[in-house]
């Protein structure tokens, strides 16, 4: 057992029970200097023996209620059928997510940056609930074993539950540095627990942000702008106000936001106002003339972001030159809740419900809307039907819009329901980018140049974390073309920053989106053209120093029994290797040409997270990752029309993949014994291109602008 | 005027606009929160319930259409074949964020309702309009398949 420390780091919550902060070593100082650290709140023991897990990561879909919740209840020794799960509330000295910062879900971050924390903090209670133990049978603590949730003492025959102990351990001090498991030792992890939230989500009783109604609570509605950037001239309101139910109408800075009894009479009122916009200063330009504006400024990017060699010397002496144009449209998260938030404030305090991906910039953001302070303002983590960053956005605006419409009508409770057209219509989509390549080969058929610009528009530029860009590079703009894991003689990657009225996000993998497209498909070609065998060749080109690439691929291959790229009866195959997160995955895709577009039938994948947590939800998640890059790469597109205004607002013209469309996928998992890494993205870059290359191998032409289908 | 109609076996009347969407009335009047909202425009599926046995969009149904009705929520499915696709569900956990799963459990237990030994092209047929942006379709099939192998067991 650890060294205690003298201060109690234990608390107790509410009427009974036992919450047990451990005291960890990268908790934030206090500001008055006297403690060492702030404690870390995650586990709550109450006398019925339920043990909960308050979880820092919001839970839409990628299963951090069960991942984290494994990893406590791994080293608390507890029974899974005793653990329960819940969102922990915004406070960042607790629940800052370290690899941040700030309390934020996103970048696949949750696991890695729980792993400690989580796993510290169910052996500090664990160590709590032994010593408390000790103290009330009077034997010594080292003679105590826990299993299964039960506290035994063999030579004297007492047991115990966690339940039974739970109001003496809260007298108990924390131990400084709880001993830790090794992997060996794992009974939980890696076993397939079974999902926390897996009934509730199979009888509607699952509770999301739209299901939370408060008394006297009124929906409301905002009309916004028809085109990026514009702004409301002026608007006559008494339409909307003869609607049955309309209570209100204000203006507030989004838009003009409509109060009403219901979400139907919030959406009738906004659709009978009457706005003139001014559109001044408004994005008038459609997606098709900055994709050749984005085009022309790919051919000559010179913002060199990475550089080997002499590229232009390599190119002009190789024996032949390929040169290729990738473009990839707007695309929107299109999650199937849209976005929504309820708020609730007065007598200086505010209370609200939402999915929130960043809870320490909407707590702060909300409050100063309201002119509070941000630990008056509480924020209520609700189950969220999917955001895929959505709801990760830096300027906080949806929250900000929730937060204005309740101020303009004062103390109240509000639910800000955006419909499906506002959440397609509304921006944040993954930039519009162009990727101009060029490769040389030489008389063998070896690459010996390679270049990648890349023309796109930065995430992070005019927004709080600006500062995370470097000479002009923002990251997420380029991840994936740099640190590729293949020695290419004289590479360079370059990027060009374009910029537009249209504002841009993180979608499901970010920059990989993208790169892994436009290197894969490439990198590809280039083999092709050189005679190589598309598996081998990249395993002839990667790294000594990239082994977990060339496990995951070796994998695959073997998975598949890759004998090249023809399948027999009609089918190709195209392979892809890609890691972002830190997690690697290669895949190969079964396709074939249904009519003149792609037919996946099969994808076989390799993965690489380091120890698995949960395999089962690790394969669901490569799944829906991988079923949601093919959606992307078949049929999604945002376009802005001439004058500016987007096109697409509902699934009909923004069609997403069906089931008919689904592939069987059979997902492979590397053993590993490294740390683990996140698994919400990775499984979405690398099928693009897999489905690409088969496409080419089946007509001969890789597609250069995604999607594939035009719907 | 108002309009009468059961929900889950309880008389409900409301004064709601004749126009307005069952949707709306489920949700925001009876507080059965279960049938989600996702498109407005009968694409997703998300809002699916049974109207006198039958899977419906309720999104697009006028609560003036069901006067007289008998409509099923997911908190009032019972029967054999709801009770096994609930399970299916479960024990499959097919669910990633859930939020779609309302509606498609709606329409897997119409479906099995109507035909109780579906071969796999059947339920996908019957499957693909509702969609699922957290792609659990794999998931879906093989919980289908399970409840109706249960159902003919
Ligand atoms: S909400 Fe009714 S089909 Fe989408
Ligand atoms: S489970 Fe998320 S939309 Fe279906």
């Amino acid at each position: 057992m650890g060294k205690l420390t003298p201060t109690r780091r234990a608390f107790l919550a509410g009427t009974a029970g036992l919450v047990i902060a451990a005291t960890l070593p990268r908790g934030a100082r206090a500001s008055d200097g006297t403690q060492p650290f702030v404690p870390n709140a995650f586990v709550r023991i109450a006398p019925d023996n339920t043990v909960t897990v308050l979880v820092k990561h919001i839970e839409f879909g990628q299963g951090t209620w069960t991942g984290l919740t494994t990893m406590v209840a791994e080293e608390l020794d507890a029974d899974w059928s005793q653990m329960r799960a819940e969102h922990a509330p915004a406070n960042v000295e607790l629940y800052v997510n370290a690899l941040f910062g700030i309390q934020g879900t996103g970048g696949s971050t949750a696991t890695p940056s729980s792993w400690m924390p989580m796993r510290q903090a169910g052996a500090a209670a664990r160590a709590m609930l032994v010593e408390a133990a000790a103290n009330e049978w009077g034997v010594p603590a080292a003679e105590i074993t826990v299993s299964t949730g039960v506290i035994s003492h063999q030579a004297s025959g007492q047991t115990a539950t966690f339940g039974d102990m739970a109001e003496a351990a809260a007298n108990v001090s924390a131990p400084a540095e709880p001993t830790l498991k090794t992997p060996d030792q794992f009974t939980l992890i890696g076993k397939d627990v079974s999902r926390i939230e897996a009934a509730q989500k199979s009888n509607g009783t699952a509770q999301f942000t739209i299901d939370v109604f408060r008394d006297g609570m009124l929906s409301v509605a905002v009309a916004h702008p028809p085109k990026f950037g514009a702004t409301v001239a002026s608007f006559d309101a008494s339409g909307a106000l003869d609607v049955p139910g309309v209570e209100r109408v204000e203006q507030i800075p989004s838009g003009i936001a409509v109060y009403a009894q219901d979400t139907w009479a919030a959406f009738q009122g906004r659709d009978a106002l009457d706005i003139t916009w001014d559109e001044a200063n408004a994005e008038t330009r459609s997606s098709d003339q900055m994709m050749t504006a984005w085009a022309e400024a790919a051919r000559t990017a010179d913002l060199v972001a990475e550089e080997s060699g002499d590229l232009d010397a390599a190119l002009s002496d190789a024996a032949e030159v390929i040169e290729a144009e990738y473009r990839f449209p707007f695309l929107a998260h299109a999650s199937m809740e849209p976005l929504d938030g309820v708020l609730e404030f007065g007598d200086g305090q505010a209370q609200v419900w939402t999915g929130s991906q960043i809870p320490t910039t909407d707590q702060a953001a909300i409050a100063s809307v309201l002119g509070l302070q941000p630990p008056s303002v509480t924020i209520n983590t609700m189950l969220t039907g999917g955001s895929f960053g959505r709801r990760a956005t830096p300027d906080n605006h949806f929250v900000a819009e929730l937060a204005q419409a309740a101020r303009a009508a004062g103390p109240g409770a509000y639910k800000l329901q955006w419909s499906r057209e506002d959440d397609m219509r509304g921006g944040y989509y993954r930039p519009l980018t162009v990727h101009y390549m060029q490769g040389g080969l030489d008389s063998d058929g070896n690459i010996v140049g390679w270049r990648n610009n890349v023309a796109t528009q930065s995430i992070l530029a005019g927004s709080p974390f600006e500062g995370m860009i470097q000479n002009g590079i923002d990251a997420t703009s380029i991840e994936g073309s740099t640190r590729m894991p293949y020695d290419l003689p004289n590479a360079r990657v370059a990027m060009a920053n374009m910029s537009s009225g249209v504002p841009v996000l993180w979608w499901r993998s970010v920059g990989h989106t993208h790169t892994a497209y436009a290197t894969e498909t490439f990198l590809d070609e280039l083999l092709e053209r050189g005679g190589k065998d598309r598996v081998q060749g990249r395993l002839d080109l990667i790294r000594s120093d990239a082994g977990r690439d060339r496990a995951v691929l070796e994998r695959v291959a073997e998975m598949a029994n890759w004998q090249g790229v023809d399948a027999g009866n009609g089918i190709a195959r195209g392979v892809a290797l890609h890691e972002s997160f830190n997690t690697y995955v290669a895949m190969i895709a079964d396709v074939s040409d249904d009519g003149g577009q792609p037919r996946v039938h099969r994808v076989w994948v390799a993965v690489d997270c380091g120890i698995a947590i949960n395999p089962r939800i690790i394969e669901t998640q490569v799944a829906g990752a991988l079923g949601y890059g093919l959606s992307a790469a078949m049929f999604e597109e945002v376009t802005l029309l001439d004058g500016g205004e987007v096109d697409q607002s509902n699934y009909d013209l923004y069609r997403i993949l069906r089931h008919s469309e689904m592939p069987q996928v059979e997902v492979s998992i590397i053993e590993s014994t490294m740390d683990p890494t996140g698994i919400g993205e990775p499984g979405t870059p690398p099928i693009a291109p897999a489905v690409g290359n088969a496409w080419r191998a089946l007509t001969g032409e890789t597609p250069k602008r995604l999607p594939f289908v035009a719907v | 005027m108002s309009i009468s109609f059961t929900v889950n076996g309880a008389e409900r009347t409301t004064d709601a606009d004749p126009a307005k969407p069952l949707l709306w009335v489920i949700r925001d009047e009876l507080r059965l929160t279960g049938t989600k909202y996702g498109c407005g425009v009968a694409q997703c599926g998300s809002c699916t319930v049974m109207i006198d046995g039958v899977a419906q969009r309720a999104c697009v149904t006028p609560i003036d259409a069901v006067a007289g009705a008998d409509i099923t929520t997911i908190e009032g499915i019972e029967g054999p074949e709801a009770e096994a696709v609930k399970a299916a569900w479960t024990e499959l956990e097919v669910a990633q964020c859930g939020y779609c799963q309302s509606g498609q459990i709606m329409t897997a237990t119409a479906f099995l309702q109507e035909t109780p030994n579906p071969t796999d092209e059947d339920i996908t047929f019957a499957m693909d309009n509702n969609l699922c942006r957290c792609a659990t379709y794999a998931r879906i099939r093989e919980a289908v398949r399970r409840a109706a192998d249960t159902l003919e067991a």
